[in-house]
């Protein structure tokens, strides 16, 4: 299996690559509801629900679930 | 922006979508196939080998991680990917963007670690570590079955199958799908490998339970509650086609699904439509129905004709679906007043249930006015409420403000 090398919240960590963004989160809380304090993280998994949004090299609003990880890839969460 | 040209649109490149493709370009037409997805495959095969026989084909223009966000004039897609804006001109274009699945609320949805049911399957295929995590599976239909499997396979444990369709509905289900052999195989199949796991018939996720992830699952039994400890729940309630596509180019649709005559056309001229979009039956169909719809497109009428004769046995398993899973009463009532109802703007139950209409709703919640567009909320109050038509608005996804602005016919933005 290929492995590769992203930072999640300047954190280092070693995903298979192929893996969505969303998948290498590992129902991480990406991101708090609006108004409230209530972690959010991937819910329909197909791009749908927008619930795994997270910042992506510099890009916000990117749903985790619909992008594979790259060599290097740094991934901002709001949660 | 980008402009590109095409003979023939397909958006959408599952079994439908790609089944249509490759006949088109049998044939030697020009192909501009669009899909959200990273690679092709649709919802069932995600990547792997889909399309590997038409990938470099040179008549080929495969756009994956893709969207179509509107259809701002006749004969032409407004697409957006990581790359910028793109728009597309056609002169056939066919609608093969599938289902999502229905997804309704219940206390502690929306606590992490819960999923849709294909949700937690689409995560465990696109690479998330299940090994020795407990899993429930609840909700309704064959999706639940498939869902199990591909857990197990990724070596999870499975501690639950929740159905919440009576024994008796399931059991005739079973009975009836001798008219299916192929289906037939594949349900023992799944019975066979499934056989550790306990799957029980008129049950129902009540609530799920955690501070800030989820710890365990309320499961309700005709009159018994039982509570499970687990890491993932994953719930759905079967499948909903995308239609926001289709309507916005003004297809006609008709009991939520899009209407296409036998031989795939929708009420626009130039439109075709096949796979989930034309009503839930599975991959066989989804396939017949793209090769019908290639084959008229490429001008092969009486083919076209003479293979949509065996469409009808799935659009009898289409119906079989629908009616064997239909949803009890209950479900629609498991949400409690401080239930969120839509997830983007955190509108709770209690001030919905004040609205007469989707569009009163909308006005004085903001419900289905984020980024999803309503597409779940919409779908979970049509179900809860009745409301009919709640959900989508222009633009067909989210788009970013700068695509948007080279299209001022896109009217929406927020
Ligand atoms: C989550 C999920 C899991 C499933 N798992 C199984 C299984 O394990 N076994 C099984 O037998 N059946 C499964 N099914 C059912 C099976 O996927 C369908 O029967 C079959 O894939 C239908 O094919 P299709 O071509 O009609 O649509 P789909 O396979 O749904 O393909 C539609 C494609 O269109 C794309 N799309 C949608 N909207 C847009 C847009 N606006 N812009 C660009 N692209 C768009 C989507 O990304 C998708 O790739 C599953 C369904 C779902 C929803
Ligand atoms: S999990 Fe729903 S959009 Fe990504």
């Amino acid at each position: 299996m290929t492995l590769i090398h992203i930072k999640i919240n300047g954190e280092s960590v070693t995903v298979a690559a192929h893996s969505s963004v969303a998948a290498a989160l590992a129902g991480r809380p990406n991101r708090l509801s609006v108004g409230e304090t209530a972690p959010r993280a991937a819910f329909c998994g197909m791009g749908v629900c927008f619930e795994c949004r997270v910042t992506i090299d510099g890009q916000s609003q990117q749903r985790a679930c619909q992008v594979l990880v790259r060599e290097g890839m740094e991934i901002l969460c709001d949660a | 922006m980008r402009e590109l040209a095409t003979e023939l649109a397909i958006v959408g490149a599952g079994p439908a979508g790609l089944a249509a493709a490759e006949i088109a370009l049998r044939h030697g037409m020009p192909v501009c196939l669009i899909d959200d997805n990273p690679a092709p495959g649709g919802q069932i095969w995600r990547g792997g080998q889909a399309g590997a026989a038409m990938a470099g084909h040179p008549k080929l223009r495969l756009l994956t991680a893709t969207r179509v966000v509107a259809a701002p004039a006749p004969n032409c897609l407004l697409l957006e990917s990581a790359d910028g804006a793109s728009q597309l001109s056609y002169h056939r274009l066919l609608l093969a963007n599938g289902a999502r699945e229905r997804l309704l609320p219940f206390p502690g949805w929306t606590l992490p670690g819960v999923t849709g049911a294909g949700g937690l399957q689409a995560l465990v295929k696109s690479g998330l570590d299940v090994r020795g995590k407990k899993v429930i599976i609840a909700g309704s239909g064959p999706l639940l079955l498939a869902t199990a499997l591909s857990l197990k396979a990724a070596g999870a444990q499975v501690i639950q199958l929740a159905e919440q369709a009576s024994l008796a509905s399931v059991s005739r289900f079973a009975l009836h799908l001798w008219h299916w052999p192929g289906k037939l195989t594949q349900a023992l199949m799944l019975g066979w490998q499934l056989q550790q796991v306990p799957y029980a018939m008129n049950t129902h996720v009540r609530a799920a339970l955690g501070n800030d992830r989820l710890q365990a699952v309320r499961l309700r039994r005709g009159d018994e509650e039982i509570e499970l400890a687990c890491d993932w729940l994953a719930v759905g309630y079967g499948l909903l086609p995308n239609l926001e596509l289709a309507r916005a180019l003004g297809c006609k649709t008709h009991h939520g699904v899009v209407e296409v005559d036998h031989v795939m056309r929708t009420s626009r001229r130039d439109v075709f439509a096949a796979g989930e979009l034309t009503g839930i039956g599975g991959v066989d169909k989804a396939q017949l129905e793209g090769r019908i719809a290639g084959l008229l497109i490429i001008g092969e009428y009486d083919r076209a004709v003479a293979l949509a004769k065996r469409r009808r046995r799935w659009l009898r398993f289409a119906a079989a679906l629908e009616q064997h899973f239909s949803l009890q009463p209950a479900i629609a009532q498991l949400a409690s007043a401080d239930t969120v109802v839509c997830r983007c703007e955190d509108v709770r139950f209690g001030r919905l249930a004040k609205c007469g209409s989707w569009r009163e709703a909308k006005l004085h919640t903001r419900c289905g006015m984020g980024p999803c567009q309503g597409r779940l909320c919409g779908a979970a109050c049509e179900t809860l409420f009745g409301w009919q038509n709640a959900g989508s608005r222009p633009p067909v996804f989210p788009a970013r403000l700068d695509t948007l602005a080279g299209n001022p016919s896109t009217a929406e933005v927020t």
